[in-house]
């Protein structure tokens, strides 16, 4: 070590002007910001709850089910992603569609989250484009695994997310999904 | 009536200092929280509100003290019932009390009355804070000691250790000051440091005693026990003398940690940074070196002084917070080396020189 390294004093100095910098160069923007300067920023935090970090439209998050245009669900029940899911985290009862022109429909489409990877396969299995995973809700969570099932009902009732991944919907909440009793 | 009103000054004298303390002691956990967050680019805590006001996160250390109160208690079984209890006492007790020597501002005329803006004037002010500085270290070895566990007492040992090594080097690198100023007398010394170097710079101790300043306060931060000198506490090691201790009892010695960082601060501000003094300013308004006067009324002169000192300390405090979360703890074998190899040889240097300087050049009489 050099003999400044070795007094120590002059790399204490050194690492104390670096913090003070930034000390410094933060104080004076949260005091801009405070003052009204929008974009001058003291912090690299993004408050979570309150602020996103915007998110890729690539992202892979909640599932949703496309519907038609009468409310009804694209899906076919056709179980292609039932068969490729590799959680087998997919459970489809099939059922008569009353049009004619459409084979089948499903009773029961259930995904049990708990076991879902995110992997993504049931959207490019589908030959429908009846499933989609763009809702861009990412904060699900339960007490129970019976909790993690998300039934047909609330898969329709999901929108797609805003451009930068913003959620448009709210978290869906399953009606079993509650405090256990102590 | 005179009684009284002499019991009343007092009085006011000691809730001031008492205040001003614990006030200090209870805004530095914010401090620390939102100073350590800025310089590493973050926010802080900023959460707790009330009535939703955040007020950038105030709220705080009251949450934290609602939170240490309604905390359980514990004790362990093998724990010295009475020396465990007292010991955070201890602890508390002589942070507090070490900050009333320490003057605060000059003497302020009211009524026809003389009051020294000072808790208690003792003749042998410095003597005093390092009793009571040196005293608060037993409420840390009672509590390694009475916890019966192995981690705790080792954190008390270590802390014994490492407060002989800077106490030794503290009260070396105050003897310079004390040869300059020639007097035990904090308000002395503060008076001295009223001065004029070369008709112009305030004769401030840092200036005369540059040396004595750097020891000073390494050895003072290392009196506090924080980063780098936390060796007692090593949290990733072996967390020290309150290992045992929980709710408020913990908050105890935390909040002590933070009482002796300000009595460190107002110390050096004392000794070496001119105490209540501002530059230029006399009892009966601002007499610049340029030969421009500005007379001030007597009140507004105090209110100057008392306003100087809270700043002077409230800034030693920010150097000390920015030590605490710059460097990285040194080992404990290092802290011992730089304590007695390091610090009380430069310490006796100092005090040599200073003596020569005396001797040849004269001192500020």
């Amino acid at each position: 070590m050099k003999l400044a390294q070795r007094l120590y004093l002059p790399e204490v100095v050194s690492g104390l002007v670096l913090t003070a910098g930034h000390f410094f160069r933060n104080m004076g923007a949260h005091v801009a910001r405070a003052l009204g300067r929008r974009d001058a920023r003291g912090a690299v935090t993004i408050q979570y709850p309150e602020e996103r970090r915007p998110y890729s439209p690539r992202l892979r998050s909640l599932h949703r089910l496309v519907r038609r245009e009468d409310g009804s669900p694209r899906c076919v029940a056709c179980m292609m992603c039932e068969t490729v899911c590799p959680a087998r985290c997919i459970y489809i009862v099939a059922a008569e569609h009353p049009n004619p022109d459409i084979e089948k429909v499903p009773a029961r489409f259930d995904i049990d989250l708990g076991k879902c990877v995110f992997c993504g396969f049931c959207v490019e299995a589908c030959p429908e484009d009846a499933i989609r995973m763009d809702t861009g809700i990412l904060e699900f969570s339960s007490y129970s695994r019976g909790g993690m099932i998300y039934t047909k009902e609330m898969l329709l009732a999901l929108e797609p997310a805003t451009g930068d991944g913003r959620p448009t919907s709210p978290v869906p909440i399953p009606p079993d999904r509650r405090m256990p009793a102590p | 009536m005179t009684a009284i009103a002499d019991l009343g000054i007092a009085f006011g004298r000691v809730a001031f200092v008492m205040l001003f303390i614990l006030n200090m002691g209870g805004l530095l956990t914010w401090v620390e929280r939102k100073q350590s967050a800025i310089m590493q680019d973050r926010i802080g805590a900023n959460r707790a509100s009330i009535f939703g006001f955040r007020l950038l996160g105030l709220f705080h250390p009251l949450a934290d003290a609602i939170k240490m109160l309604t905390k359980e208690d514990f004790m362990p079984a093998r724990a010295d019932r009475f020396l465990f209890q007292l010991a955070p006492f201890v602890s508390v007790f002589f942070g507090l009390v070490a900050f009333a020597a320490i003057p605060f501002g000059d003497t302020l005329r009211l009524a026809g009355r003389e009051i020294p803006l000072q808790a208690v004037t003792l003749d042998v002010g410095v003597l005093y804070v390092f009793a009571m500085l040196s005293l608060s270290i037993y409420g840390v070895m009672m509590a390694g000691w009475a916890s019966g566990s192995n981690f705790a007492i080792l954190g008390g040992q270590r802390a014994a250790a490492l407060m002989i090594s800077a106490e030794i080097a503290i009260g070396a690198s105050i003897m310079g000051v004390i040869m300059w100023y020639g007097s035990l007398s904090l308000q002395t010394i503060v008076r001295g440091q009223g001065d004029l170097l070369l008709g112009w710079i305030p004769a401030w101790g840092i200036l005369v005693q540059p040396l004595g300043f750097l020891l000073f306060v390494t050895a003072g931060i290392a009196a506090t026990r924080r980063i780098p000198f936390d060796t007692p506490e090593s949290e990733s090691e072996i967390i020290g003398y309150f290992v045992e201790y929980s709710g408020m009892k913990f908050g105890m010695f935390a909040m002590a940690d933070f009482l002796e960082t300000v009595v460190i601060a107002g110390l050096t501000t004392t000794l070496f940074l001119g105490g209540w003094q501002v530059p230029w300013l006399y009892a009966e308004g601002f007499r610049f070196p340029w030969g421009a006067e500005l007379a001030l009324p007597h009140l507004l002169v105090v209110l100057l002084q008392v306003g100087a000192f809270t700043v002077k300390v409230s800034l030693m405090i920010f150097v000390m917070m920015l030590v605490r979360w710059t460097l990285p703890r040194f080992r404990y074998d290092q802290a011992m080396r730089l304590g007695w190899l390091g610090l009380f040889p430069l310490s006796v240097l100092n005090i040599v020189l200073t003596g020569a300087v005396l001797l040849l050049v004269g001192g500020p009489a």
